[in-house]
């Protein structure tokens, strides 16, 4: 394998994600403090209900976390979909890179645009809601939140495999793969609220555990835990391992199939 | 006159069948259902569920609950259709790339936008239906329609579905002169509704100067008025911060915000249509 090739792509790939973001002044804006708006409403419906405070530094976590998983179905999971119907998928076929390093590069430039939006959540949200935080163990929580990424895009990366086929019914799933991920995965409240079982069950989406883990180590005593944290790392470890290599063989596989049924650069189905 | 409102109601007819085609034709009808009533329901139970985690049951307090439920049932219709409208700017520039000859061809745009909205509308609808037969079959929301005002539920309807159209249109407007992401805005714009309108909790829960803002927004009068005909059975008025107006005179406040959203929203679209046009945006294609 040519590793610098592959890195090049890499970098070609996360490139225009990144600097699209700075191209257009616009999305600053949209994407730091408007999506605040609809946090700040969970906030004060928790406020209504007599919530105790420490639900709405839950709000703000799980809010800003909104943010990657909405950049893994729009801009990860539909992403070949879309280069599909713009034409530029036949040009990556024909590149003579691994297609993982686009879906590398298209990960690590959604990240480093997605992180404005959560960075910027987290920091209006503490100082407007007052929200208090304990960082006792920063190097964990660090590790909790990389990996947690790392799974979570690599879950992207299979998703993209998976849609690179379908035609309008991409859009759709990821659509509904919005608000029964953000009530299953626990958003806005302790995933463990819907029941044991049922939440472990939920692990299967990275950013169950990777929330879960980050709010006890960020909230301390007041949040009751799924699992312990280090077995969350563990798993979400495991499953960043997973994700991957099934996503590496899943493209294989479409692009066979693609190939062979010469749906590669069918539009608009 | 009368050719050029038939053009126009044309217009809106062929758009709406297009819209729905769109919407629809893409799988069969069954599972096409599914996908169109899955995320607005599932919206709700997390509400549903935030409510029982802190309270414990819906039942503890029935009034708050149903204040909650039916207004996150008719917000669906806010953040469905109003997202809807304005992704049909972007879905036929970027996507079916479609713009440039429905723009050009000698019909209104803001009508043919006007249609798509009517599509969605009806998708959004079956699903506040369901969600509102859920409520009080599963979890006793008390709607009573032998007690609804039907006459001042139906105008109140109208008014607000018009006005989230409207209000839809300009944001299509702006995105004209953004990339594909656009999303962002719409969402936000949705957030700030949500933040501000009182739809699942009274707005007295905000500072006063978001009450303030909340009172100029058309959406907070008609949430109102659907709640107090739906659910005549609960009094909201000591809690919606709404109490000392009638329902005549919420139907009267929401016809006036509506009106002064609806010159506001059109105001907004032709300048970002001019805008588009000067800037050469109109087929602007981004494919980051």
């Amino acid at each position: 394998m040519d590793w610098l090739l592959n890195l090049r792509a890499v970098k070609g790939r996360a490139y225009p994600r990144a600097v699209g973001g700075l191209r257009e002044p616009s999305w600053m804006f949209f994407d730091t403090l408007l999506p605040l708006l609809g946090i700040a409403a969970f906030v004060f419906y928790y406020q209504a209900l007599g919530a105790p405070e420490v639900f709405t530094g839950y709000v703000i976590i799980g809010g800003a976390m909104t943010a990657y998983w909405l950049n893994v179905l729009w801009s990860m999971a539909t992403q070949f979909y879309w280069e599909k119907e713009t034409g530029n998928l036949e040009l990556y076929m024909m590149a003579p890179m691994s297609k993982m390093s686009v879906l590398a590069g298209m990960a690590l430039g959604g990240m480093i645009l997605t992180s404005v939006r959560a960075v910027s959540t987290i920091v209006l949200g503490v100082i407007i809601f007052q929200v208090e935080m304990d960082i006792s163990s920063p190097g964990l929580l660090a590790a909790v939140f990389v990996t947690t990424l790392i799974a979570l895009y690599g879950l992207g990366m299979l998703f993209s495999s998976l849609y690179m086929l379908w035609g309008r019914g991409a859009w759709h799933m990821s659509n509904l793969m919005q608000e029964p991920i953000y009530l299953v995965s626990g958003f806005y409240f302790p995933v463990r609220e819907i029941g044991f079982y049922f939440a472990l069950g939920a692990a299967i989406i990275p950013i169950t555990l990777g929330l879960d883990a980050m709010r006890q180590l960020l909230f301390g005593d007041q949040t009751q835990g799924l699992l312990p944290v280090t077995t969350e790392l563990a798993l979400l470890l495991v499953s960043a391992v997973a994700f991957i290599v099934a996503a590496h063989f899943a493209l294989k596989k479409m692009e066979y199939l693609g190939r062979k049924e010469g749906r590669l650069t069918m539009r608009w189905q | 006159m009368k050719d050029e409102l038939r053009k126009d109601l044309r217009t809106v007819r062929w758009s709406a069948w297009l819209g729905w085609q769109m919407e629809s034709n893409w799988t069969n009808p069954l599972l096409f259902l599914v996908y169109s009533i899955v995320k607005p329901v599932f919206g709700t139970f997390i509400l549903v569920f935030m409510f029982v985690i802190i309270l414990g049951d819906v039942a503890t307090d029935p009034v708050l609950f149903s204040y909650m439920y039916v207004g996150n049932a008719f917000y669906m219709f806010v953040a469905q259709v109003m997202f809807g409208v304005a992704y049909v700017v972007q879905e036929d520039r970027e996507r079916f790339k479609t713009l440039k000859q429905v723009y050009i061809a000698p019909i209104s745009f803001f009508l043919y936008v006007i249609g798509r909205a009517l599509s969605k509308m009806a998708v959004t609808a079956l699903a506040v239906v369901i969600t509102l037969v859920f409520g009080v079959v599963a979890l006793d929301v008390a709607v009573d329609l032998a007690q609804t005002a039907w006459l001042m539920f139906a105008i109140g309807l109208l008014i607000g579905l018009a006005c989230i159209c409207t209000i839809g249109v300009a944001l299509a407007g702006v995105t004209f002169l953004t990339a594909r992401h656009s999303s962002g805005i719409n969402e936000g714009i949705a957030g700030l509704f949500y933040l501000f309108c009182g739809v699942v909790y009274p707005i007295t829960v905000l500072p006063q100067w978001a009450q303030s803002i909340g009172l100029a927004i058309p959406i907070t009068y008609w949430l109102e008025l659907m709640r107090r005909t739906l659910v005549p059975s609960m009094d909201f008025s000591e809690m919606s911060g709404l109490g000392e107006f009638s329902d005549l005179s919420i139907l009267l406040l929401l016809t006036v915000t509506s009106m002064a959203f609806l010159l506001v929203s059109i105001g907004i679209f032709k300048y970002a249509d001019h805008l588009a046009r000067k800037k050469g945006k109109l087929d602007m294609n981004s494919t980051y």
